[in-house]
């Protein structure tokens, strides 16, 4: 825990996250570019096809939308109890593209479901979740924009934060609830086969580091603009 | 049982307070005794509000810390110390439906306050207004019912901030009174103002 | 508990006497309820099989109508400050403040929802499931409403964000509560989704009183 307070000192995480940043970028562009390669040359699915392809696009993207939720909470956390400015930054930085995630993982979802489904759209317990938790996001920003004092601004998203991750586990068990009640059948479910796994382990990994490095550059993006707002206001 | 309790004295040790990134004062330090008032003095926006509010516990300060003595020993919590304030803010606090029998009545109850409420309102002047609802007071009526919540709320230390707002010379000199009442029974009195209090306080500026 | 009677009360009181009390969200409800069936034709078939879910969404809409002004009214007049000093904590006070919106939106809709469900050609049977679901699930959008309520308190367009933050919220409580009553019209056991419903509504107004003091107690800091 000491160790963590003195890198979440803004300047240590600005030397930090400096040193970082070209490798992370570096590892995004790898990652994705090789999962990429393997994921379109895997033998076609014995019962999807090609659009099993669509997979390695869109798990991963599911799976960082749930993730980026986690460091919204854990961030939201930190800020309650220790009134840690840097976490303030780092949760609201994280939501953008946390939402960004979702609003892929649904778009490719919806691609994925279209040769099966026949329709763009279908109330798949999966994809309905998803398009709830897009909405927590939407809130949540928007309660962030809505309040003008960066400090109560902060505390009120961070207690959101919270209350979004104890009821985002109860919003996704209500939908399968309600899936099993209607009778709908997700396609994004069962065993996946050994050849596949490699691509979407990859790409998984390609993903995280394309979130870590979005959501620094994010971080020292806010950092920045408050010192120059503390300089031009002559504060401390 | 809380209310009622005896205060000794309220120490304020070098007190910082910020909004935002702004310091509103720094080092402020200040002591109040049973029995004495002090005005706070200040031109708008030197903090006077804040202040009472960082006292009250609604804000909390940057640095330094406020000490409140009592018979039983001395705390600096601020939940404790929210349990001795009577407070009478810039708005009055009250609602335009209710009439002015229930909002007293009300507010006693919620303080778990057994004064008397017919007979606060009959000292305040406002006895015959007691079935009106408050949208038909006037400004200084209002102010008025305020007062009557802060009486009734039997509280030691009373936080007024403006307290001769909004108020005719007769209800200048009924504050005037009710503060030298209170202080004369051993009670505190802190009050933002501009105007001279009309008691034999100290005051401080900021 | 006196104090508590004592905002409880004067809540109450204030609900009845403002516009914003139980007959505007019962009319508001109400209204909803007759416009869907023109919205989507006579046919009772059709009606009978979405009532629940329309009388629960029109339900939770109701409920968000005078929730915005659930502290901000005392926030603004300045009362918040003198009821944050009195003996209750800021727990209570927010629980008095749920309940109080409770008595005034929530218990007046599921006391109608009967005759509502009458235009709906809703079944006895699925009809009683819909009024224990409506009263022991209602509580909870008092309740996480509060929470946003709260948070949005000092904010002088709130009623506008209100709903985006915590319609995703109160998911739970509709899919439930609607939920049951589907599942009593497919010919299952209406149970299952009730006990849910029960739990979501009672851990939310267990926890949501502690969340939503802390928003008040950041907010009188401001």
């Amino acid at each position: 825990m000491q160790l963590l307070f003195r890198y979440a000192n803004p300047h240590a995480f600005m030397r930090l996250s400096g040193a970082l940043l070209p490798f992370t970028a570096a590892a995004t562009i790898l990652l994705i570019a090789i999962g990429l390669y393997l994921g379109f040359t895997v033998p076609p699915d014995y019962q999807q096809g090609m659009t099993v392809t669509m997979m390695f696009v869109h798990v991963p993207a599911a799976t960082m939308a749930e993730l980026a939720y986690g460091v919204i909470a854990v961030a939201s956390f930190f800020s309650l109890v220790w009134r840690h400015p840097l976490s303030d930054v780092a949760a609201r930085a994280a939501a953008p593209y946390g939402a960004l995630f979702t609003a892929l993982g649904l778009i490719t979802g919806s691609l994925w479901g279209r040769p099966m489904w026949g329709t763009w759209w279908q109330w798949d317990g999966r994809l309905t979740s998803f398009l709830l938790l897009l909405f927590v996001y939407l809130g949540y920003m928007a309660l962030w924009n809505a309040i003008e004092d960066e400090t109560r601004a902060a505390r009120a998203a961070a207690i959101l934060g919270l209350v979004g991750a104890v009821n985002i586990p109860i919003i996704k068990f209500s939908v399968d609830w309600w899936t099993t009640l209607h009778q709908g059948e997700s396609i994004i479910s069962g065993k996946l086969a050994p050849v596949f796994l490699w691509p979407l382990l990859v790409m998984m990994a390609g993903y995280a580091f394309l979130f870590v490095t979005l959501w620094m550059i994010a971080i020292r993006t806010e950092i920045l603009s408050r010192k120059a707002r503390t300089l031009m206001l002559g504060g401390p | 049982m809380v209310v009622g309790r005896m205060i000794t004295s309220l120490t304020a040790e070098k007190l910082a307070c910020a909004r935002g990134d702004r310091i509103l004062f720094e080092g402020l330090s200040f002591r109040v005794e049973a029995g004495q008032a002090l005005a706070v003095e200040g031109a708008n926006g030197a903090g006077k509000t804040s202040l009472l509010r960082l006292i009250a516990g609604f804000l909390s300060p940057r640095e330094g810390r406020l000490l409140l003595k009592t018979p039983e020993g001395e705390s600096s919590d601020s939940d404790e110390r929210a349990q001795a304030i009577g407070w009478l803010g810039h708005h009055d606090g009250l609602k335009p439906q209710l009439t002015v029998g229930e909002q007293l009545k009300s507010f006693a109850q919620l303080y778990r306050s057994t004064r008397d409420t017919d007979a606060v309102l009959e000292e305040l002047g406002l006895a015959r207004q007691k079935d009106f609802p408050c949208r038909f007071l006037s400004a200084g009526q209002r102010r008025r019912l305020a007062l009557a919540r802060l009486l009734v709320s039997g509280r030691p230390l009373w936080l007024l901030d403006e307290p001769f707002a909004a108020l005719d010379k007769d209800g200048q000199a009924l504050v005037a009174r009710l503060m030298a009442l209170h202080c004369g029974q051993g009670g505190l009195v802190i009050a933002a103002t501009h105007e001279p209090l009309g008691l034999s306080n100290a005051s401080i500026r900021l | 508990m006196s104090a508590f009677r004592a905002l409880l009360g004067r809540d109450l009181r204030l609900a009845a006497r403002s516009g914003g009390g139980a007959a505007l969200a019962l009319g508001f409800f109400a209204l909803v309820a007759t416009l869907v069936p023109l919205g989507i034709g006579p046919d009772v078939k059709i009606l009978a099989r979405i009532a629940g879910g329309i009388l629960w969404v029109a339900a939770v809409l109701a409920g968000l109508l005078s929730l915005d002004r659930l502290f901000q009214g005392d926030f603004e007049d300045g009362s918040l400050d003198v009821i944050a000093l009195s003996p209750l904590s800021l727990e209570s006070v927010a629980l008095a403040k749920i309940l109080a919106h409770w008595f005034s939106t929530g218990l007046p809709l599921t006391l109608i929802s009967p005759l509502l469900a009458i235009l709906f050609n809703l079944p006895p049977g699925p009809t009683l499931v819909l009024f224990i679901s409506l009263l022991i699930g209602t509580p909870s959008v008092s309740a996480v409403g509060a929470i946003g309520a709260s948070l949005t308190l000092s904010l002088k367009r709130g009623g506008l964000i209100l709903p985006l933050i915590i319609l995703p919220l109160l998911t739970p409580a509709v899919i439930f509560g609607a939920g049951s009553v589907a599942a009593l019209m497919d010919g299952m056991q209406p149970g299952g989704g009730l006990i849910l419903l029960a739990a979501f509504a009672a851990a939310a107004c267990l926890l949501s009183p502690f969340a939503a003091a802390a928003a008040v107690r950041l907010n009188l800091g401001g």
